[in-house]
């Protein structure tokens, strides 16, 4: 099972002290934390894709490039590329370019974005959110695979002979995850390409995750990819942990209070309870998390939120290596013994070029370069 | 005939509230009706008070809390609704709107409605045909024709309480008959997946 971190990039006052970070710091914050992740053994960062303040990673390409080049096991991802208002032929070029930078350390994660002004500014509609996703990725999957792609489509110019270019390393696309709050249509796409799919999870109610999770798992075995238990989970979580539970309540709580998203709302002790976020000691987050596996059966990948809400870069990596210390390990050895054998690992580039191997040159693309691989 | 379900919904904020006296009779007519018909009736009641954090938290983080979430679905899942609200400053209150506006989308659409009011004076009286009666036509609820004005007087006896009970009992009435020429409620499920992924691809909009 994968273990790691997502931060959605907010640049935060820090209702403690009235502090704002630079937006010079925020992005340099992210990508020390980024370093950090890989220095206390956790598998996955992910970065959220922005184009409006108070957010700053408008270009997650160049950042996660910039991490690859001063990680080595670190598996790069998003959370999410918006795939609505992105050019699907940029995607499949920039993470491509990734791709062969990070030596397969690279998958990525799609969503539409819920920002409504965002679309205009790159020529969409958010009333098209829906077909924009569908019709885009559909591409975007062609771009991967075919070396030649004549196309056309309701929401893009026509390409007539264009060919992607870097083709992806080892002629093997990177993994995708489709992520979505409660979209029915968006587990249903998941479930029909057979990729995987990602419960943001955290901010709602477990049952939205439980029946989307559902809802996809179902589908996946629909579409002839494996039993619904097969299928490929990834899940959010937020957590804030002090040796105590009464420090850690106690520290976090001025930053849950005026949050962005839910802060002047419920109280801390009620948005615990109705969602994923956890507050307390290192044992209270392992068995909360483990509590997870109940209403979604196993999954694959865990993606913490740690360093938003205007957290210092200090705290947010000393959650780190709590998480690398005390949380992840336990979570890993009890997860890996209650996963039945026929339950799949998430997919990485070794794992998807060993198993096209094994499926014969036949599939997928004739453009496979000579890459070296790595990732988990 | 089946077990029928009515919400009543009351927006009044003291304790005890004459909007929740009025909501109890309209739903006690309403009620009576449908059984004289040879029915079974359910009523819930919903006192907006009880949720009113609930509401604001819901408008905040986009999910009702648990209590809030039963007293949605009741809403939601009920053959027919009762809705009064005291009127502020011309119109319905803040808590009364912003209920309805957690709602989920499509919940009322053909649910038979029964709208009502409570004020200080009856110069408040068509509140509810600007202010009720367009918002619930906008949600595409059912709203019957008699809506029910309770103002001080109303509840001060002699032939003023004979005038409101007559028109408690026409309203009620009115509720019970388009409750029974539809088959019982069914809520919109917001998870349910309503395309096949082949439309979807073909360039169909869910829907």
């Amino acid at each position: 099972m994968q273990f790691g971190i997502f931060t959605v990039g907010d640049v935060t006052v820090d209702p403690t002290n009235g502090r704002e970070p630079s937006e010079h710091e925020r992005i340099k914050a992210m990508v020390t934390i980024a370093r950090k992740a890989e220095e206390v053994g956790l598998d996955v960062f992910a970065t959220g894709e922005h184009h409006n303040p108070p957010f700053v990673p408008s270009s997650p390409t160049t950042m996660l490039g910039w991490i690859a080049a001063r990680t080595e096991r670190l598996l790069l991802s998003t959370a999410t590329t918006l795939i609505t208002t992105n050019d699907p032929v940029k995607i499949a070029e920039d993470y491509a370019m990734l791709q062969h930078l990070a030596d397969g350390r690279v998958d990525l994660m799609l969503g539409r974005g819920n920002t409504g002004p965002v679309y205009p500014w790159f020529g969409q509609d958010i009333r098209n959110g829906i077909p924009l996703t569908i019709e885009n990725y559909e591409l975007l999957r062609r771009l991967w695979r075919e070396d030649v792609v004549d196309w056309s489509g309701r929401f893009r110019t026509p390409l007539q002979s264009f060919t992607s270019t870097p083709r992806p390393l080892d002629g093997v696309p990177p993994f995708v995850w489709h992520g979505s709050i409660r979209s029915p249509e968006i587990a249903e796409q998941a479930a029909y390409y057979g990729d995987g799919f990602f419960a943001n999870h955290i901010f709602w109610p477990k049952e939205h995750t439980q029946r989307m999770v559902g809802l996809y798992r179902e589908r996946f075995a629909h579409y002839g990819h494996g039993s619904p238990d097969q299928a490929i989970v990834g899940l959010g979580g937020q957590v804030f942990m002090r040796r105590n539970s009464q420090d850690a309540v106690r520290e976090f709580r001025p930053y849950f209070d005026n949050a962005p998203v839910y802060g002047h709302g419920p109280s801390l002790e009620e948005f615990t309870t109705q969602t994923p976020l956890t507050v307390g000691s290192p044992q209270q987050v392992i068995d909360r998390t483990l509590g997870f596996r109940d209403y979604v059966g196993d999954y694959q990948r865990q993606l913490f939120l740690v360093d938003h809400a205007g957290l210092p870069l200090k705290t947010v990596l000393e959650q780190l290596d709590i998480l690398g210390e005390e949380v992840v390990p336990v979570l890993r050895k009890e997860f890996d013994s209650l996963r039945p054998a026929h339950v799949p690992e998430a997919p990485t580039h070794a794992s998807l070029v060993a198993a096209r191997a094994v499926a014969g040159p036949a599939a997928g693309s004739t453009a496979a370069g000579a890459g070296t691989e790595a990732g988990r | 005939m089946s077990r029928r379900t009515l919400a009543v919904v009351s927006a009044g904020l003291s304790q005890p509230s004459s909007t929740r006296l009025l909501a109890d009779q309209l739903a006690a007519a309403t009620r009576d009706e449908l059984v004289r018909a040879g029915g079974e009736v359910e009523l819930r009641p919903i006192d907006l008070r009880d949720h009113a954090h609930d509401v604001v938290n819901n408008l905040l983080t986009g999910f009702p809390p648990p209590a809030l979430r039963q007293a949605l679905d009741a809403v939601a899942g009920a053959d027919g609704i009762v809705a009064v609200t005291p009127i502020f400053n011309g119109s319905y209150t803040g808590l009364f709107k912003s209920f309805f506006d957690v709602l989920d989308a499509g919940s009322l659409v053909d649910r038979p409605v029964l709208i009502a009011a409570t004020g200080g004076t009856a110069r408040h009286s068509l509140a509810l045909e600007h202010a009720l009666r367009p918002m619930f036509a906008y949600l595409r609820a059912v709203v019957v024709p008699t809506a029910v004005f309770a103002a001080p007087e109303d509840w001060s006896g002699g032939t003023a309480e004979g005038a409101l009970r007559a028109r408690v009992v026409r309203a009620g009435g009115e509720l019970a008959d388009q409750v029974r020429r539809r088959p019982t409620a069914a809520p919109p499920d917001p998870f349910a997946l309503t395309t096949s992924f082949d439309q979807l691809l073909a360039g169909g909009d869910p829907a």
